[in-house]
């Protein structure tokens, strides 16, 4: 009997356009997409297809989608775009970044593909260090690759399941055991077509007592719409250290579904800063396994959104061992019309004694149309827990404008100087100096509304004029 | 005369609390003003200050001459208005090094002036840092932040030295203060008294004035002042208390 109402339900399952789009996308040119693949990630593809002829896209009937609506994110006229991007070295320019004192290796990711010369494609380094495309890596890696591709990604929709049955590219960085890179990996991330739609999946895995900074950069270049759909699995084994950053300025008219699980070994320590600048829609969802005893994760965030943008960061915690910690601590502006989502989950398993969970969400409202939705949720089975949550929102804090301005400071520089306060903790968080003015400068930037979107990685369009005594020099801001 | 208030009434929410009230202070002058809690004393500093909230229904605010009963806070400011607050707010994030800078440049700004050089503006914080002793380093510190009740007093003398008011207006500035913090704090506001500037002392507490001498003594009472008199008066009303006053002026 269930059965059948199944079988009807199936049947009736009326796809929207884009969906239809994917489907039909999928089944045109499944031998192309998956030319890379080896036997176990064909099978993976086919049947994350196959769940989502079943299930679509979610919408706002979705408890994890009621205050996004999913429904405007394709591109009118949309391109599913998964084709290699060819090389040519003019190109490439748009992947210079420059920062003052700051080296980093950049990693180019065009319109959804690995972007560098052909033999280029998949290097090693002489401490083993293994940085390429992920295409390239499953066929020159297949076991390191088979061994965590897909494996961890714990909750799944119509979009994580697009990804997998249709992402064919997208980067690979492999840091073997005790090995502490030194220079900051720089992951660029960009889109130079209209309309393209692209799947991107990254694997990263840092092997025991490894340490690994990694700046990940989503950035426009025009003004062109696009959906972004990115699902990045992480692996931290024993002792492993990540420090992640992500940079995220877009025009308004680019989604960015930016899906990240990370499995933490014990005594791995895990940092995330997630900067959104910019963007018409984007939303970061994190899982954050900790699945090893004693594992420590820091997931900060700040989000300055105005006219129609939207932001939604979902951010999921699982204490899964004892004695681990994990804090969240998310800040976000939004002005004009603009809106946003918080929703961080704490799940804590029946025996993940001596757990530390924090978590708290701020936000200033700067207008009566801005609007933030936020909620915490904890599960938690263990006794001997210590757990926090704390959520805000608020308009400028109309005492300390007073007395900022009792002090001679006009209402502007004084609201600057306020929402800068505010985003500050988040900001002295990044551990890298040069990166840590840089962004200082892109966040000032972005409050006096001068940030917009320029014709490189957004880092290199930076400038910031060498603070020496004061932080803050209010001819600027 | 610096500041001349005519006839000031002063609501919060539509609720009347400064009630017809007449003041005076020429350069040079020190007045206290005293009376018991909810007379109107802080109101009356926030309505000279600008506080946005505090609505001046009749009267004149006339400073140096100009009517300023609708100049913004930070004109007034950099007019020469300080206010001492009685609760200092803490501002995370925004270090005092920064603010003070921010602030002295925005005067500048505001009287044409080119910015202060790094030199001098240093020169400046170390030499009125010695004036109310604070020995920590400012540059690191967010305004306010983690300050003791008596650091975060001395700090708003150290703020009104480096902004070098023409009008200082001191609210309950004594209150939370131990006999030291208070010494430190009086002894600043008396080495920046001159003939140029004048300040407005508010307090409950004659205690203050055995350091802060004032020329004048005021007592505020339902929105008025309804006595004025020498520095002897505030001895008279530690003496007597308020009640007598209460009497005088209900009867």
């Amino acid at each position: 009997m269930k059965e059948n109402v199944a079988m009807e339900k199936e049947e009736k399952k009326i796809y929207s356009p884009s969906e239809e789009k994917f489907i039909r996308h999928f089944s045109d040119n499944f031998d192309e997409i998956s030319r890379h693949d080896f036997p176990e990630a064909k099978r993976m593809r086919q049947q994350a297809m196959e769940t989502f002829r079943q299930s679509g896209f979610p919408d706002k009937t979705f408890e994890r989608w009621r205050n996004t609506d999913p429904k405007g994110i394709f591109p009118k006229n949309m391109e599913i775009f998964d084709a290699e991007v060819p090389y040519e070295k003019k190109l490439s320019e748009i992947f210079v970044c420059e920062v003052h004192d700051f080296e980093s290796r950049i990693i180019s990711v065009l319109n959804g593909s690995y972007y560098q010369a052909g033999e280029e494609k998949i290097t090693i380094d002489k401490n083993g260090v293994i940085v390429g495309s992920l295409a390239k890596a499953m066929q020159k890696y297949p076991q390191l690759v088979k061994k965590h591709l897909g494996r961890i990604m714990p909750q799944q929709d119509g979009f994580k399941n697009i990804n997998t049955a249709l992402a064919v590219d997208g980067v690979f960085i492999y840091v073997p055991d005790n090995i502490k890179v030194e220079n900051t990996f720089q992951i660029i991330n960009i889109l130079n077509k209209p309309n393209l739609a692209v799947n991107i999946r990254n694997l990263v895995i840092l092997g025991k007592n490894s340490h690994l900074q990694l700046l990940h950069c989503d950035d426009s270049v025009n003004r062109h719409g696009g959906l972004i759909n990115k699902v990045n699995e992480v692996f931290l084994d024993e002792n492993a250290e990540l420090e992640l950053y992500k940079l995220q300025n877009l025009n308004d008219k680019t989604t960015l579904l930016n899906q990240t699980a990370i499995d933490q070994s014990a005594n791995s320590r895990l940092k995330i800063n997630a900067f959104s600048l910019n963007g018409g829609m984007i939303r970061n969802e994190i899982f954050d396994l900790m699945n090893g005893e004693n594992a420590w994760s820091d997931i900060h965030g700040l989000y300055l959104m105005d006219q129609k943008q939207h932001i939604d960061n979902q951010v999921n915690v699982f204490h899964n061992k004892p004695g681990c910690t994990s804090n969240q601590l998310f800040k976000g502006i939004l002005d004009n019309e603009a809106s946003g989502v918080f929703n961080g989950y704490i799940y804590v398993k029946r025996y993940a004694q001596q757990t530390n969970a924090f978590q708290k969400n701020s936000n200033i409202l700067l207008t009566k149309t801005a609007r933030i939705d936020t909620m915490p949720h904890l599960e938690i089975y263990a006794d001997d827990v210590k757990c926090s949550h704390g959520a805000s929102v608020g308009q400028l804090d109309e005492e300390a404008m007073f007395y900022l301005m009792q002090r001679g400071i006009p209402f502007t520089d004084a609201r600057m100087l306020i929402m800068y306060a505010f985003t500050d903790v988040i900001i002295k968080e990044i551990s890298i100096e040069p990166l840590r003015i840089s962004i200082e400068d892109m966040v000032k930037r972005r409050l006096r509304g001068d940030l917009s979107i320029c014709d490189r990685c957004v880092l290199h369009c930076s400038h910031p004029d060498q603070p020496v005594i004061f932080d803050i020099d209010m001819n600027k801001i | 005369m610096l500041l001349n208030i005519k006839n000031l009434h002063v609501s919060i929410d539509g609720k009347e609390i400064i009630k017809g009230l007449n003041f005076s202070v020429n350069q040079g002058e020190v007045h206290a003003i005293m009376g018991p809690n909810g007379t109107g004393k802080s109101t009356l500093a926030a309505a000279i200050t600008g506080r946005e909230g505090y609505e001046i229904t009749q009267g004149e605010i006339i400073y140096k001459g100009q009517v300023i009963n609708n100049w913004s806070p930070d004109k007034r400011a950099n007019e020469g208005v300080f206010l001492s607050f009685q609760y200092p707010i803490e501002i995370p994030g925004v270090s005092m090094t920064n603010f003070m800078r921010t602030a002295i440049n925005a005067k500048r700004e505001y009287l044409g002036k080119t910015p202060i050089s790094a030199k001098e503006f240093l020169k400046k914080m170390e030499a009125n840092k010695k004036l109310v002793q604070i020995q920590s380093k400012l540059t690191n510190r967010s305004v306010n932040e983690g300050f003791s009740g008596g650091e975060k007093k001395k700090n708003e003398i150290f703020q009104m030295a480096m902004l070098e008011p023409k009008l200082a207006i001191l609210d309950e500035t004594d209150s939370g203060l131990d006999i030291d913090a208070l010494r430190i704090v009086a002894n600043g506001v008396n080495q920046l008294k001159s003939e140029e500037n004048a300040f407005v002392v508010i307090t409950h507490y004659q205690r203050l004035l055995d350091y802060i001498v004032p020329d004048f003594v005021h007592v505020m009472y339902d929105g008025r002042i309804v006595k004025s008199g020498g520095k002897k008066l505030a001895l008279e009303l530690e003496e007597k208390g308020y009640e007598w006053i209460k009497e005088q002026f209900e009867a």
